[in-house]
């Protein structure tokens, strides 16, 4: 089987820095729910010869629902997400990402910290995370730090995490009313499937304009990132389907699709901007 | 590295021992003390074959390492029921003809099972987004659906009613 390594299970935050802090010569990697971690060790992609699994680390549980902010542990997982009536209230595109997240078993074990840390441009919960404006605090023996989640990656599967950080929470600030939220996830099937495209919407009007526009976009480059130029023509402004369609066609020139497995760019390329324009059309009907 | 140590499992209400090296997945240690009935199938967490419930929770047993169930419930296939006394979602599976080879079922019965906690009045959404991390490579799923509905809704008589 895949190679052997040592398994520590500290029970609280610090005894989890304590021991990532000790890495010294040894490789050592943080285990959340293991879901992408076991996959790698088997296949070799990863071979670390310490696991510091995080699991009886209770700081990294818990959601805070504040008048202003939101505040969620990184050990969340997607099925805590799924069941949190004020997620579904404050966050809706988490929860379309979520009933739509690989299978029952994983989302179950999967948590947001991990699925932000493995830096896939497929992880299915950053785009409603970028759409939401989330920020994500690090934390090691040295102290913590917290930067947004659009600064945290550096390219495809790189990031600003030291191997000695964990990421303990992830917040961001209450949408203004009225808003529309979503997450589309176009994928071969919906169930347990890796996503072609990712769209994630926020829209908020306010006397008769938009008063706020994310659009992220999951999938359709190395990262997962947003699509600023975009957003720019919508903020401000009436929307009509001119500007919708300037939008959307901002999105996709954005982005710089592959093919692979499971599209071509080509069909990438036009997904974004068809799911694009849908979605901001959609949601100025709901909030007009 | 030999880091191997005895750890107790408790499965299906009995404590195990089972001697397992800390990169050991909950699916061999299960299986290496003979709890052959949670099969091995993708270990990549695609399939749904391996599922158990560890604290009432389906989780796949491929992606668990042994060591993080110490102190856990962990419920079998064969905890739920055997042939004598079938649990209501056995026997909708059987009554149903939900199964052709069988090598999913145990995965699947266990996240129906999980399915029916959460959802007692499952929808059909509900259904197939519970199942969707379990893959039957002989068939299709109508069945298999048709008899999750039929095992909530015995469920739910038995409940209400006896």
């Amino acid at each position: 089987m895949y190679t052997p390594f040592d398994l520590e299970m500290p029970g609280d935050l610090s005894g989890a820095l304590t021991a990532l802090a000790a890495d010294g010569d040894t490789k050592t990697v943080p285990m959340a729910g293991g879901t992408n971690l076991i996959v790698d060790m088997r296949a070799k992609r990863e071979r670390p010869e310490r696991v510091i699994g995080l699991g009886a680390v209770g700081e990294l549980q818990g959601m805070e629902f504040g008048a202003d902010r939101i505040s969620i542990g990184g050990g969340t997982t997607v099925t805590d997400l799924l069941r949190s009536p004020e997620i579904a209230q404050a966050a809706p595109s988490l929860i379309d990402s979520s009933r739509l997240f690989a299978g029952l078993m994983v989302r179950n074990t999967a948590t947001v910290a991990g699925n932000i840390a493995c830096g896939s441009p497929a992880a299915d919960l950053v785009p409603p995370l970028l759409s939401l404006d989330a920020d994500v605090t690090l934390a090691s023996v040295d102290g913590t730090r917290t930067l947004p989640l659009g600064e945290y990656f550096l390219g495809y599967k790189r990031d600003v995490r030291r191997p000695d950080e964990l990421i303990t929470r992830i917040s961001w600030p209450c949408l203004p009313k009225p808003f529309v939220n979503t997450f589309y996830k176009l994928a071969r099937r919906k169930g347990d499937a890796i996503t072609v495209t990712g769209v994630a919407l926020t829209l908020a009007a306010a006397g008769g304009v938009c008063a706020k526009a994310r659009i992220a976009l999951g999938a359709v480059a190395p990262i997962v990132f947003r699509a600023r130029k975009a957003e720019a023509v919508l903020e401000g402004r009436n929307l009509t389907p001119a500007l919708i369609g300037e939008a959307a066609a901002a999105a996709a020139a954005a982005t710089s699709p592959i093919d692979d497995v499971r599209a071509s760019a080509e069909y990438r390329l036009h997904t974004v901007e068809a799911l694009t324009r849908r979605m901001v059309a959609q949601a100025w009907s709901r909030l007009n | 590295m030999s880091n191997e140590r005895t750890i107790t499992l408790r499965i299906n209400g009995r404590d195990e021992r089972a001697a397992v090296p800390a990169h050991r997945t909950l699916l061999e240690a299960l299986r290496q003390i003979g709890h052959t009935e949670v099969k091995c199938g993708c270990e990549k967490g695609d399939c749904g074959a391996c599922a158990v419930l560890v604290d009432g929770m389906a989780v796949d047993s491929c992606l668990t390492l042994a060591w993080t169930a110490e102190g856990a419930e962990i419920t079998t296939i064969s905890g739920l029921g055997d042939l004598e006394a079938m649990h209501p979602v056995q026997q909708a599976f059987a009554d149903g003809g939900a199964a052709q080879c069988g090598y999913c079922i145990p995965g699947i019965i266990i996240a129906a099972k999980a399915v029916i906690d959460a959802h007692p009045d499952p929808t059909e959404d509900d259904i197939r987004l519970g199942l969707s991390g379990n893959l039957c490579r002989c068939t299709g799923y109508t069945k298999v659906f048709e008899a999750v509905g039929e095992a909530a809704a015995a469920m739910r008589a038995g409940r209400d009613g006896r």
